[in-house]
């Protein structure tokens, strides 16, 4: 049987090319990185900015010579001002998240597979253990015993992920070690630090890269999540999952607090999981679908 | 086969364990119990009552073993929040979530395999990519803005349905809804690809050749074949509806096992979130190995020795 008659492979040949659909999906996660990079240059008002007898304030209202393009929350705050902060934080959250367990779940996997014996039983037992939990629940967990503070939320935000780079890492390198070139590199006796920096570790990055991107939409899903729950960033701070929660108590007079956030965390989780397929089609195909 | 099961059944014991042992050094991590557990002006003669009953005195070996017969009995210690045993709370709570969750999966059944074998039938064509792109819709929008919207639509604009609590089967409907879709949209671009896998083989076009007509060949041939990664689909999204149903209980003020974890994390009452963290953990394994058992069963293939994940990882 060979791949040529699977009706499936003509479909993903065809889609490597940049589609519009990619393209939009590129253009605006680019956007969303600008928003978040010059949010201080960007927003008319500060995202602490209370103006008390402004409250409630509808989308496109005028008020004392600014318009509050996406209305006033319940503090008389800008929408549209807090939508941008929040863009940020969210985003850097979820970033500095995906950062730690990318580094830390790659380390591991490298670990797993240069030792093996032993080493590699007790981190695939801890990759298992992760997997029966889910990192919501989890992240959950930790926060109620450890309380909340920012560094550990977004050591908590990188739970969601941090085993899968150990897998596919350790499936790699294993692979990996069998070629001819690692054999010649090793051969000509450089050290296995060595091997795994400047040989191994280029030749899986296209990999790892691909699987950042995919697990992005968790990181932010789950910064968001728990943050909408009030369990995350905490106030005065702001993101777009806290900016959610309190407006899901305004609702019934001022949908816009929380349609708004609403919007823009699905606008961004779906383009860069559309991002994220297309660049695993065009870049790596080992990585089965989800 | 049946030492398939045993090594499988000896990692699921083996994962719990794990889990209880990771709670209880999470725990002692965290610091001393009595100081989390106590309030501040708690009385030192009181507070020294409470480390005597808790075992805080003794050594640190003798501390586990302690927790982990405990945990083995479901005995978490007694709730802040209602002075009731926190496995008291969680067994109550139960009912409710494993309501929620089933119905969702059964929507999800409903509407995400359909969707997914006949965009794969009609392989694309605009039914296909109507299908899909309503598919990403489903999987990308979070369910907690996926609630809020429809409580403003239906609770709030419209006013037919009822947005909290769970007294009357009216009271389903919007939860399972928010549970249920996305996942119906992740179960269809599933269904998708794997019915689409299963069509490419030679025993579908030798049925093809002897003239089989297409809705014979998905459900002879095509469905029975798709029904081991379908199981192994399943049983990875477990995970996913009891990790959603914690913010769909909590949208909807569903008094289950989601929204008590919640609740319990926010008011730091601890003895309720190692039950209820455990009980989940617990859920997930025994179904993960009902996963396992159910794929023996129905995989004629599946030799002793053979990895049930290796075709699903």
């Amino acid at each position: 049987m060979t791949a040529s008659i699977d009706p499936a492979v003509p479909q993903r040949r065809a889609g490597l090319a940049m589609s519009p659909v990619i393209m939009a999906s590129a253009g605006f996660l680019v956007l969303m990185i600008l928003v978040a990079v010059f949010a201080d240059q960007l927003a008319p008002l500060h995202y602490t900015t209370q103006n008390l007898v402004a409250r409630f304030r509808p989308p496109l209202s005028a008020d004392g010579g600014m318009t509050h393009l996406l209305g006033t929350d319940h503090l008389g705050r800008d929408v549209f001002s807090r939508l941008i902060y929040a863009t940020r934080s969210s985003i850097l959250i979820a970033v500095l998240g995906t950062l730690i367990g990318a580094v830390v779940g790659t380390l591991l996997g490298f670990v797993a597979a240069r030792f093996r014996g032993l080493v590699d039983q007790l981190i695939m037992m801890l990759v298992d253990a992760q997997a029966a939990i889910p990192a919501l629940l989890l992240a959950l967990t930790m926060l109620a015993f450890f309380g909340n503070s920012l560094v550990l939320f977004v050591i908590l935000v990188s739970i969601d992920g941090w085993d899968r780079y150990t897998r596919l890492a350790r499936g790699l390198v294993v692979s990996e070690q069998k070629s001819d070139y690692i054999n010649a590199v090793e051969a000509l006796g450089a050290r296995s630090g060595r091997v795994i920096l400047r040989h191994l570790l280029p030749n899986i990055a296209a990999s790892l890269v691909v699987q950042a991107t995919l697990n992005f939409p968790g990181t932010i899903l789950l910064e968001t999540s728990l943050s909408f729950l009030g369990l995350g960033v905490q106030p005065p701070g702001t993101s777009l999952g806290l900016m959610l929660g309190e407006g899901r108590r305004y609702l019934l007079n001022a949908w816009w607090i929380a349609v708004f956030p609403g919007i823009a965390i699905f606008l961004t989780t779906l383009a860069i999981s559309l991002f994220g397929d297309w660049l695993r089609d065009r870049f790596d195909p080992t990585i089965g679908r989800r | 086969m049946l030492r398939f099961l045993a090594v499988r059944a000896a990692r699921a014991v083996l994962t719990l364990f794990l889990c209880v042992s990771g709670v209880f050094l999470a725990l002692r991590l965290a610091g001393d119990p009595a100081d989390i557990m106590l309030s501040i002006d708690t009385p030192p003669d009181v507070r020294a009552y409470y480390r005597e009953l808790w075992g805080l005195d003794r050594p640190l070996v003798e501390q586990y073993g302690l927790y982990l017969a405990s945990a083995a009995r479901g005995d978490f210690g007694i709730s802040f929040a209602d002075d009731r045993p926190a496995f008291t709370a969680v067994v109550d709570a139960l009912p409710k979530t494993a309501l929620l969750g089933l119905s969702a999966l059964i929507l999800a059944l409903l509407v995400g395999l359909p969707l997914g074998i006949v965009a794969a039938l009609k392989h694309n064509s605009a039914v296909d990519r109507i299908a899909m792109a309503s598919a990403v819709f489903g999987y990308a929008i979070p369910i907690f803005f996926l609630g809020i919207l429809l409580i403003l639509l239906f609770a709030l604009k419209l006013r037919v349905l009822p947005s909290a609590g769970s007294e009357t089967p009216l009271h389903l409907l919007l939860p399972m809804v928010t549970l249920g879709l996305p996942l119906a949209g992740r179960l269809a671009r599933f269904a998708r690809t794997s019915t689409l896998e299963v069509l490419s083989k030679p025993f579908i076009r030798a049925a093809k050749g002897r003239g089989v007509r297409p809705l014979g060949l998905v459900v002879r041939h095509a469905l029975p074949n798709a029904a081991v990664p379908l199981l192994m689909f399943l049983g990875i999204e477990i995970g996913g509806i009891l990790a959603g149903g914690a913010v769909t209980e909590t949208i909807f003020a569903w008094p289950g096992l989601g929204r008590l974890l919640v609740d319990a994390v926010a008011t730091r009452d601890l003895p309720v979130v190692q039950a209820c963290i455990l009980t989940i953990t617990l859920i997930m394994v025994s179904a993960n190995l009902l996963v396992d058992v159910v794929h023996i069963l129905i995989d004629p293939r599946l030799g002793g020795f053979r990895s049930a994940r290796g075709a699903a990882a």
